[in-house]
């Protein structure tokens, strides 16, 4: 099916107004290729050229579809024309002229191929290429020695030729720098990482100018400020910023179904005849999910009633690589009426005429809604659809915030990362494998990168001193030293198979540890003999999740319930179960934890109940009883409810807050009250509201005042109770195992390497406990530490929500649960259950044996 | 009962352990993961990887070199705790070969106060096959006593009789138990009454499940016991209730 081009779309009727360059002004090729394709270039095009031919680093933020990718490559496309053919020998022809960086290398493949055809059919004289770690090493050490003038790759890509002696030569003429997707790749740590090499760029090229590509964001001066050298630490630069207002607004809207809406859980099974009609009504649906799981199921629900056997297909990451291109081809060739993905298909590609876009389960954030909704219909003058299911009664409030949201155009996109430590690390060691570094201008350099302008020298010193002997108080391993420093002040590496060694670690993707499913025939059908070989690879799944299982457990995965036979080396046994229904439960909860802004506009909703009126009547009389049984949270305070219920007494609090930040503040005050008396035994956590239940009279103790609700929610809770649970939190292990291996402490496992790595191996766990207990404020264990606070146990949110609520809280006692506490009682038994240090269940286990035992 | 209430008078001062018999031998089981022999007053543990942090280092991963301090504190509390005539440490008690020359003075000089006034037998192990260097102790590759035997690694045959009364170490094992769709995995001993696989006891020392093949050379399958550690208690599980990882 033919498709409009990825990076550029039929232009609308050209503006009569441009307060840029004035199309007419571009080369004959150029205007009789434009002319050729019936298209015309648009005003940010023409303006992007205008800042470029400046100097001036710019920041295009537009929609999908308006030809962004296009006007990122004009200026070097014009540049490149005028210099002509090279001459072999000139001088600055032995470098690239433009790079191309894109999150994804499957992008960077895209675009290239995109690219090639206005250069040839204007017969540009252009050389361009891709980098990723597919290109064969032949043509990778090619392109060191002769390189294109357009060089397409990834982050990992640039910090390995930066690592390398020849990086100067082979950027001296470096003139622009195209960051594609900067909204995406500025929040993880690979934009740490982009962010250095940046500096190390200008370094080698004075006046290179950058171009960053962006989605609508919340705040573009942070992304001015991230594309430019920041000379002054006092003042902020900012690159200039083109703004292309949006196209066509979105149509989008909730669900509205005649089922009853489920209080809680995640499947949205209740809609799945609805979103089949859906189906059925449009050419392609993009299903899109929050999880892997989500995915799972919604793919056999929809099956289950695919009477029509509409070809619907499943994408998400775990999937063999295989069998994921088979759906994109598929998909590109229009053979499919819809995929079910997950964030794996959320950025970046797009193949033809997705006409709709349902989003199940709660959007999480009004900007991440966004780009969902953008995936459907790349034209910008017509409007994309999208239709919102909730999955239950508190995501129906969160999709009727993100929808206004939508309406009004607001963005959530998160503020700007500082600078990771882990990532640094990295970078110095790459940069010592390219020269001898010297300290004092490697800081500077580094302090140029905006996320990192606020690195104190007492950091930076602990950072290099990590690097050359891992940075301890105890200086034992100086003979083993990987950095040393010369009689002139310079810090070489002490060996070349450090460059080695810096080589296979580069990048800061760390996959969680991951097993492959292997088919295998059932023991369950009373065949003793040893598992076989094993046949057909399923794709990939991640260790944790296995670990939890025994033999004989049943799981979804890649669309089909399997069950566990065994796990050898690193693959995971499995063959087809003969029942539909899974014994473990699939959702494991969300990545994404609830914005602060759909959070708050939640909350502003369940206050207001004049804004009911555009929701669901069941979900209006369930917040109508609310209000009649209990109260309603209020928008700034804290609502707490106590009420007894079986032979326990429960606590419910509706922070809003988002999953992650819920978990942490359970286990604190679990912690808390137990010291004050109140025989608590377990919490559960959702994005909307924990629930502690316990022995102890919750309503007395908090209503006679012997336990006062503002001390017990006081913001010193995030002092020593959150230290002394850190030390055993395996969240916090498993962030630490990610520093270590990016900060390069431990290596990498590399394909081949597993057989022996599930075994023994150095445990990072057994690293963490001792560095923990030996030097606390170890540079890894900051880093470990920043990491925690913004990610998994959200912090700094906690922070937040504790200095807001003070003097606002609210107690009600009640004599049973109330309406809104009902979604998260029921997810006690669903949800893993948060309590009692690990000893009690060993003890509990222990006990049940004696009793067995006994009978 | 007689021998038990004898061995409480006489010992009333030694740490609680977890007593079992094997071999016939009444041992104590500590939480620390040492074993306790009251009648010969020999502590025995296993594995202790002293400087395996450096030994890493040499090769330019940077572990933290606290692990030998952490082992040797660890050690020191347990031998406050029994004062025992005599040690037997069995095999891998330093990571590499050049490990006992490596050993910073600080170390050194502790490890030689806790010896003082001993016996103290090393028994070598796959990771140190000579004798540790500038220390005190007698070196041997096993060492029988009365009817226990002390070696390394395990003889790989069940019901032999070189394996009756076998202590040793080498397979560093741990089990696993789940609850609750939860799982635990700690360091445990593992015995089937006539010979006995001791947890690893250095600070960076990881642990092999029990469900390992490795394991089946030398129990019958499920046909034995662990003792996990803990907090001040260990855990006993018959094989039967434990999982694979």
């Amino acid at each position: 099916m033919p498709k409009t081009s990825l990076w550029l779309s039929p232009s609308c009727p050209s503006h009569p107004k441009t307060e840029a360059m004035d199309a007419a002004l571009l080369p004959n090729r150029f205007q009789s290729w434009f002319a050729h394709r019936g298209w015309s270039p648009r005003p940010h095009q023409l303006q992007l050229i205008d800042h470029l031919s400046a100097g001036h680093s710019t920041l295009l933020i537009a929609p999908t579809g308006a030809g962004k990718t296009l006007a990122g490559f004009l200026p070097s496309l014009l540049e490149l024309e005028a210099r002509g053919k090279r001459k072999a020998g000139a001088a600055g022809s032995q470098g690239v002229h433009t790079l191309y960086i894109s999150p994804l290398k499957a992008l960077a493949v895209d675009i290239a191929r995109n690219l090639e055809a206005p250069v040839s059919e204007m017969d540009l004289p252009i050389r361009l290429e891709t980098r990723t770690g597919d290109t064969p090493s032949h043509k990778r050490q090619r392109q060191k020695t002769n390189p294109p003038d357009i060089l397409l790759t990834t982050p990992e890509q640039i910090a390995l030729l930066l690592s390398d002696p020849a990086s100067e030569r082979l950027f001296a003429s470096l003139k622009t720098v195209v960051l594609d997707e900067l909204h995406a790749l500025v929040t993880s740590k690979r934009g740490d990482l982009m962010a250095l090499g940046l500096a190390r760029l200008r370094k080698h090229a004075p006046g290179l100018r950058t171009i960053g590509l962006s989605a609508t964001v919340a705040e573009p001066l942070d992304l001015r400020a991230y594309l430019v050298d920041q000379p002054d630490p006092g003042t902020r630069a900012l690159a200039h910023v083109v703004e292309v207002s949006g196209g066509a607004k979105p149509d989008v809207s909730i669900l509205n179904s005649e089922e009853r809406l489920p209080w809680s859980g995640h499947s949205s099974r209740y809609a799945m005849g609805d979103i089949y009609e859906l189906i059925k009504g449009h050419n392609v649906s993009l299903l899109f999910v929050n999880t892997r799981s989500q995915a799972e199921a919604v793919f056999q629900e929809l099956w289950r009633i695919n009477a029509d056997t509409l070809p619907i297909a499943l994408h998400h990451g775990s999937l063999d690589v295989g069998q994921r291109r088979k759906v994109e081809a598929a998909m590109a060739a229009g053979m499919l009426r819809a995929v079910v993905a997950t964030s794996s298909l959320d950025m970046g590609i797009d193949w033809g005429d997705i006409d709709l876009v349902v989003n199940i389960g709660a959007p999480k954030g009004a900007s991440r809604l966004a780009q969902r909704i953008g995936r459907a219909n790349h034209r910008m003058d017509e409007p994309s659809k999208a239709i919102l299911i909730p999955a239950n009664r508190f995501e129906v409030l969160e999709c009727q915030a993100a929808l206004a949201a939508s309406r009004r155009g607001d963005q959530d996109t998160p503020p700007l990362r500082k600078g990771a430590l882990d990532v640094l690390a990295q970078h110095v060691l790459g940069m010592a494998c390219a020269d001898p570094i010297d300290p004092v201008a490697l800081f500077d350099e580094i302090r140029s990168a905006e996320t990192y302008r606020a690195l104190t020298w007492e950091t930076f010193e602990k950072v290099l001193s990590f690097v050359a002997t891992g940075g301890y108080a105890l200086k034992s391993y100086e003979q083993y030293a990987k950095l040393k420093k010369g009689k002139d002040g310079l810090w070489r590496i002490a060996h070349p198979k450090i460059a080695q060694q810096y080589r296979l670690n580069v990048g800061t993707i760390v996959e969680a540890p991951m097993l492959k499913v292997r088919l295998v025939r059932s023991k369950a059908d009373g065949r003793r003999a040893p598992i076989g070989r094993g046949g057909r690879m399923l794709g990939e799944i991640e260790e944790y999740f296995v670990e939890q299982m025994t033999p004989g457990d049943t799981f979804i995965f890649g669309g089909e319930v399997l069950r566990l036979e065994g796990i050898r080396e690193n693959e995971a046994f499995v063959s087809r179960a003969k029942t539909d229904n899974p014994m473990i439960p699939s959702y494991m909860g969300g990545k994404f934890p609830l914005s602060t802004y759909l959070a708050e506009s939640v909350r502003s909703m369940l206050a207001t109940p004049g804004s009911w009126h555009a929701l669901p009547p069941q979900v209006r009389e369930w917040l109508e009883i609310q209000q009649e049984k209990s109260v309603l949270p209020s928008k700034d305070g804290l609502l707490v409810e106590t009420f007894p219920r079986g032979h326990k007494n429960y606590m419910v609090c509706y922070p809003f807050e988002g999953r992650l930040a819920h978990q942490t503040l359970g286990m604190l005050l679990t912690k808390r009250l137990e010291r004050l008396g109140a025989r608590p035994m377990g919490f559960v956590a959702n994005d909307y509201a924990l629930s502690i239940w316990g022995l102890g009279d919750l309503s007395l103790l908090f209503s006679s005042g012997k336990i006062p609700l503002d001390t017990l929610f006081e913001q010193d809770i995030l002092g020593d109770d959150l230290d002394a649970w850190l030390a055993e939190s395996s969240l916090m292990k498993r962030t630490f195992r990610n520093c270590a291996v990016i900060a390069g402490l431990i290596e990498r496992r590399h394909p081949g390497q597993e057989k022996t790595g599930r075994q023994v191996t150095v445990s990072t766990d057994l690293i963490y406990d001792v560095l923990r207990s030996h030097e606390p404020d170890h540079i890894l264990l900051q880093a470990t530490w920043n990491d925690a606070a913004e990610g998994l146990l959200d912090i700094s949110r906690l922070g937040e929500l504790l200095s807001r609520i003070q003097g606002r809280i609210t107690h009600t006692g009640l004599p049973r649960v109330s309406p809104l506490a009902v979604p998260i009682l029921l997810e006690i038994g669903k949800e893993p259950v948060y309590g009692e240090a690990m000893d009690a269940l060993l003890e509990d286990a222990a006990e049940e044996l004696v009793l067995e035992a006994m009978e | 009962m007689s021998a038990l209430t004898s061995h409480l008078r006489k010992y009333a001062s030694a740490p609680v352990c977890h007593d079992i018999q094997i071999n016939g031998q009444l041992v104590g089981l500590h939480d620390s993961g040492v074993l306790w022999w009251p009648e010969e007053s020999t502590l025995v543990v296993a594995d202790l990887h002293l400087e395996k942090g450096s030994s890493y280092a040499r090769r330019g991963v940077m572990l933290p070199p606290y692990d030998t301090g952490a082992t040797l504190e660890k050690l020191a509390g347990v031998m406050d705790a029994f004062d025992p005539a005599r040690v037997i440490c069995l095999g891998d008690s330093f990571h590499d070969a050049g490990g006992s020359d490596r050993l910073p003075a600080h170390y050194r000089a502790m490890l030689t106060t806790l010896q003082l006034g001993r016996e103290w037998i090393w028994v070598t192990g796959n990771h140190d096959p000579v004798a540790p260097v500038r220390l005190c102790g007698e070196t041997v590759d096993q060492v029988e006593l009365g009817p226990l035997k002390f070696r390394h690694e395990p003889v790989e045959k069940i019901g032999s009789e070189a394996a009756e009364g076998e202590i040793c170490g080498h397979l560093h094992p741990a089990a696993r138990v789940r609850r609750f769709g939860r799982s635990i995995r700690r360091p445990c001993f593992t015995t089937d009454g006539t010979r006995m696989v001791l947890p690893a006891f250095g600070a960076l020392t990881g642990g092999l499940n029990v469900t390992d093949e490795a394991f089946g050379m030398i129990f019958r399958r499920r046909q034995f016991s662990v003792f996990m550690l803990g907090n001040d208690r260990l855990f006993p599980f018959t094989a039967s209730r434990l999982v694979a990882d």
